[in-house]
């Protein structure tokens, strides 16, 4: 029996140790929000698919040379949009990343500054 | 060990608790720590499971029959292969192993969706919790594997495993369909999360659509399984007996097959967003219906555990909650799921889809109704009404016509439309394929007798034709284009679209499994006979000799068999061997008919005989009378409890050698009981039957495992980039409103598309 509780007090350690983990001195940083830039480059990833599929239909003979035309023309719109998206996107990001590595710099000073001084 | 297990169990439920709270607490004040600490709750409540689990196990292993399953579903004569798996025969041992499964799947869907989704990651989280909380509840106070029972009362052995289970693919079916039904409440979850948190784009669909892929594998392989076992272990001849339980697999199944298909049009065209969401919140509802037919014998089932009216009440609960709250949630996003687009024709493939989407759920509605008609008509007129099989196939047999044959259209068809002008060349060979497939089969003498089997042939035929057109010219563009050798050519148009290609071989197994289905339903011949040893019987052109009887006894079982010879035109065809077990009551008090009598609580099973080929199997099963031995029996019965009377009046000393004895000449005779089988052989029943091609069954079903999982399988990095299958998510809803803006593209940019959307090879 003391071997299962020692499972007991194993079990309990490790998902304590798991589920404090984030919580242990981290700064509780907000979620993010919108957008991001990984969202707007899986649609960039998928929209040249789209493209790359539509190619493909053409030259299976699944599409005319005109129905080909213009989809391509109109998934290549989209592309560029996605792809303007994501400029700005990228901006925001590391704006954003400057922004919190000033505050985190900010907070260290801050930190440092209440440490007592040494004799 | 049981109160460490019961521990871990309570563990396992204030770890439930806090995931749930700190996911929603996360979420409420965006806080990614807590929703990080909620996500590790998961992987904590895995691992207990797991410990929970591999405790308990270990007490069948063992046979430790204080626990109280142990004793009702083990015992120290059942096989330790089968040991290790009758923790899930029991209600209790199943309802822990669900928890196991859907925490572990759940543990990996967070972990592999850890970095995305940070807004409905929260309050999918949640919903997971509330979810395998459910279960763990119903585990932990109401149906507690853990409960023992100690002291004198402890049995000395087990009641054994129900002999029905014991069959290799029992083994692995109840973990691949509890797999398949907890990966189903995956993207049911997540849906719930996009809708509250109204991140309502194609995100989650993307994201998660590897699950309901997953789910829809783990219930096909085990339903195929399942059908494997009835075919050859239940002893009635068929794979497939509309069975509500069986029904209940294969509703979710096909709520999923729909959802993989139409999240395609979403993916593609930003359309269909309420009909996704309600397909994966209906195929979620199904999955926990699924388990609820499974649990609750509310519907007559030779597959359901014992019925437990408290077991009953929080899964109506429950069902009720996630019904009503789905309806709820969709009404209320309703509005920010509209999509913009439209189907610009109907000679697109977004149109298939969702024809094939609308036949698919009308097929599941109609099952679903047929199944529950028992209860329907009760809570109607007051009387149970079972419409039994035949119900079901006037709907079913055109319903599956119409989705195989869209299965052949739809990968004909561009997205967004198809000039008439290519409609001849694209369908001229898998037409005429379908064509030439009718007017072969309309020399072949009855299958017009048949015409449903006739049109899912030539549907089937279409298809086939398809998936070969489709290889045939990717392989052939590719091959042009690259300069590479075709085999070569071949391997890498499929690895390289993995999911359009893993899917044409799904289409290719399912109408193979289609066939075997058809053709073996349709033409079978089966007949039963009673034959005393030498004589004959014929079926289908074949003659059925019965050889002589076969018998055994062992501690585990009594045998009754028999060697089957069949023959066609003189020469010999096969051997078969067909067996009737039963294994002795371990409560009746009758010495001798303990062993041999089924209603004095002995279970029986059958052991086919079977020679399965290309064109066709034949199959036979036995099915021993043992009435004759009957008078012998009660005779044996009423000397034996004499003698044990006799004996129980003797002085103590005596009793125990003269016990023996009495035990001794029990066995033997039971040992020269069932000889008489085989030394004084009296007429029995066979049930033999022919059924054309249905090793095709489970070929197609094999073939349809490996196109799924090359669907599944992951593409590297480097070739995701730029040939990934991820959806355009709310970006491509905004850009189809700005259709038509690159004029004012800049130089950079447009080079960009230009040389990396003009390979010389677009099949790479």
């Amino acid at each position: 029996m003391a071997f299962g509780y020692l499972i007991i007090l194993v079990v309990l350690a490790v998902v304590f140790a798991l589920i404090t983990g984030p919580l242990r001195g981290a700064r509780h940083r907000r979620s993010d929000l919108g957008v991001t830039v990984a969202d707007l480059e899986a649609a960039r990833d998928a929209k040249y698919r789209e493209i790359r599929d539509a190619e493909m239909d053409l030259r299976t003979g699944k599409l005319s040379e005109e129905d080909h035309r213009e989809i391509d023309g109109a998934l290549r719109a989209e592309a560029i949009e996605i792809l303007h998206r994501l400029d700005e996107a990228q901006a925001e990001e590391a704006t954003l990343a400057a922004e919190d590595e000033a505050e985190d710099e900010a907070a260290r000073h801050g930190s440092d500054s209440e440490l007592p001084s040494a004799p | 060990m049981a109160p460490v297990g019961r521990l871990l169990l309570i563990l396992g439920f204030v770890t439930v608790l806090y995931g749930f709270g700190a996911s929603l607490y996360g979420a409420r004040a965006r806080d990614e720590a807590w929703i990080h600490s909620g996500r590790r709750a998961m992987y904590s409540l895995a691992l207990i499971a797991v410990v929970a689990f591999v405790i308990l196990d270990a007490a069948f292993i063992r046979n430790d029959f204080s626990y109280n399953i142990v004793a009702d579903g083990s015992s120290s004569t059942t096989p330790f292969f089968y040991r290790v798996a009758a923790i899930w025969a029991t209600q209790q041992g199943s309802l822990l192993l669900w928890v196991t499964l859907f925490s572990g799947w759940s543990s990996l869907a967070l972990f592999l969706t850890r970095r995305k989704m940070r807004e409905v990651m929260p309050w999918a989280q949640a919903t997971l919790f509330v979810l395998v909380g459910f279960f763990l509840a119903l585990g932990t106070f109401f149906a507690n594997p853990f409960e023992t029972t100690t002291g004198p009362n402890t049995p000395t052995q087990g009641a054994g495993l129900d002999p029905l289970l014991r069959h290799t693919t029992m083994m692995i079916h109840p973990p691949m369909l509890y797999s398949g039904y907890t990966l189903m409440l995956i993207p049911f979850c997540f849906a719930i999360g996009a809708l509250v948190s109204g991140r309502v784009n194609s995100e989650w669909v993307s994201v998660t659509r590897r699950f309901a892929l997953g789910a829809w594998l783990f219930l096909g392989v085990g339903i195929m399984l399942g059908a494997r076992w009835s075919y050859t272990e239940l002893g009635w001849g068929g794979f497939w007996g509309w069975d509500p339980v069986e029904n209940a697999a294969l509703m979710p199944w096909l709520v999923a097959t729909a959802y993989i298909h139409s999240i395609m049009i979403q993916e593609k065209r930003g359309m269909l967003r309420v009909w996704n969401v309600s397909l994966v919140l209906l195929a979620g509802v199904m999955a926990m219906v699924g388990d609820f037919l499974v649990r609750s014998g509310i519907l007559s089932s030779i597959h359901a555990f014992v019925p437990d009216p408290t077991l009953d009440i929080a899964f109506v609960a429950i069902v009720s909650i996630m019904t009503l709250g789905s309806i709820g949630l969709v009404i209320w996003r309703y509005d920010s799921l509209k999509s913009e687009a439209s189907i610009a024709s109907i000679f697109s493939r977004e149109a298939m889809f969702v024809a094939q989407n609308m036949v698919l759920v009308a097929l599941t509605l109609v099952i679903f109704w047929v199944t529950f008609f028992p209860l329907i008509s009760q809570a109607i007129t007051g009387n149970e009404i079972n419409v039994g099989q035949a119900a079901f196939l006037p709907f079913v047999d055109p319903l599956a016509v119409a989705i195989v044959a869209l299965a052949g259209i739809a990968p004909i068809i561009p997205w967004r439309r198809m000039s008439l002008d290519k409609l001849r060349p694209n369908f001229a060979f898998p037409v005429a394929a379908g064509l030439v497939t009718l007017v072969v089969l309309l020399f072949v003498p009855g299958v017009t007798a048949h015409p449903a089997s006739l049109a899912m042939f030539c549907a089937a035929a279409f298809v086939a034709a398809t998936v070969v057109q489709e290889f045939v010219r990717g392989t052939r563009v590719r091959a042009r284009a690259a300069g590479e050798a075709p085999p070569l050519a071949l391997v890498r148009l499929v690895s390289r679209n993995r999911r359009r290609y893993g899917g044409y071989i799904v289409h290719l197994g399912v109408v193979i499994a289609l066939v075997g289905v058809a053709a073996s339903t349709s033409f079978q011949h089966q007949r039963r006979a009673t034959l005393a040893p030498g004589q004959s019987v014929r079926s289908d052109g074949y003659t059925f000799t019965y050889v002589r009887p076969t018998a055994a006894a062992t501690a585990q079982k009594l045998e009754f068999g028999a060697i089957m010879r069949v023959s066609r035109g003189g020469h010999r065809v096969t051997t078969l061997r067909t067996v009737y077990g039963v294994y002795p009551s371990v409560t009746s008090g009758a010495p001798l008919g303990r062993f041999f009598e089924t209603n004095l609580g002995a279970s029986d099973e059958s052991t086919v005989g079977l020679d399965a080929g290309l064109t066709h199997d034949i199959w036979v099963v036995i099915s021993a009378n043992t009435q004759p031995l009957d008078p012998i029996i009660n005779k044996g019965d009423a000397a034996f409890s004499r003698a044990m009377s006799a004996i129980a009046k003797l002085p103590r000393s005596q009793q125990g050698q003269k016990l023996t004895d009495l035990f001794q000449l029990r066995d033997r005779a039971v040992e020269e009981l069932t000889d008489r089988w085989v030394t004084r052989p009296w007429p029995t029943s066979f049930l033999i039957e022919v059924s054309p091609l249905v090793t095709w069954l489970w070929i197609g079903g094999i073939i349809a495992v490996l196109g799924a999982l090359i669907s599944l399988s992951p593409v590297s990095p480097r070739r995701r980039r730029g040939d990934s299958d991820r959806g355009p998510g709310e970006v491509g809803r905004l850009l189809d409103r700005r259709r038509g803006t690159g004029a004012g593209t800049p130089p950079a940019r447009e080079r960009e598309l230009v040389t990396r959307l003009s390979p010389p090879d677009p099949a790479a």
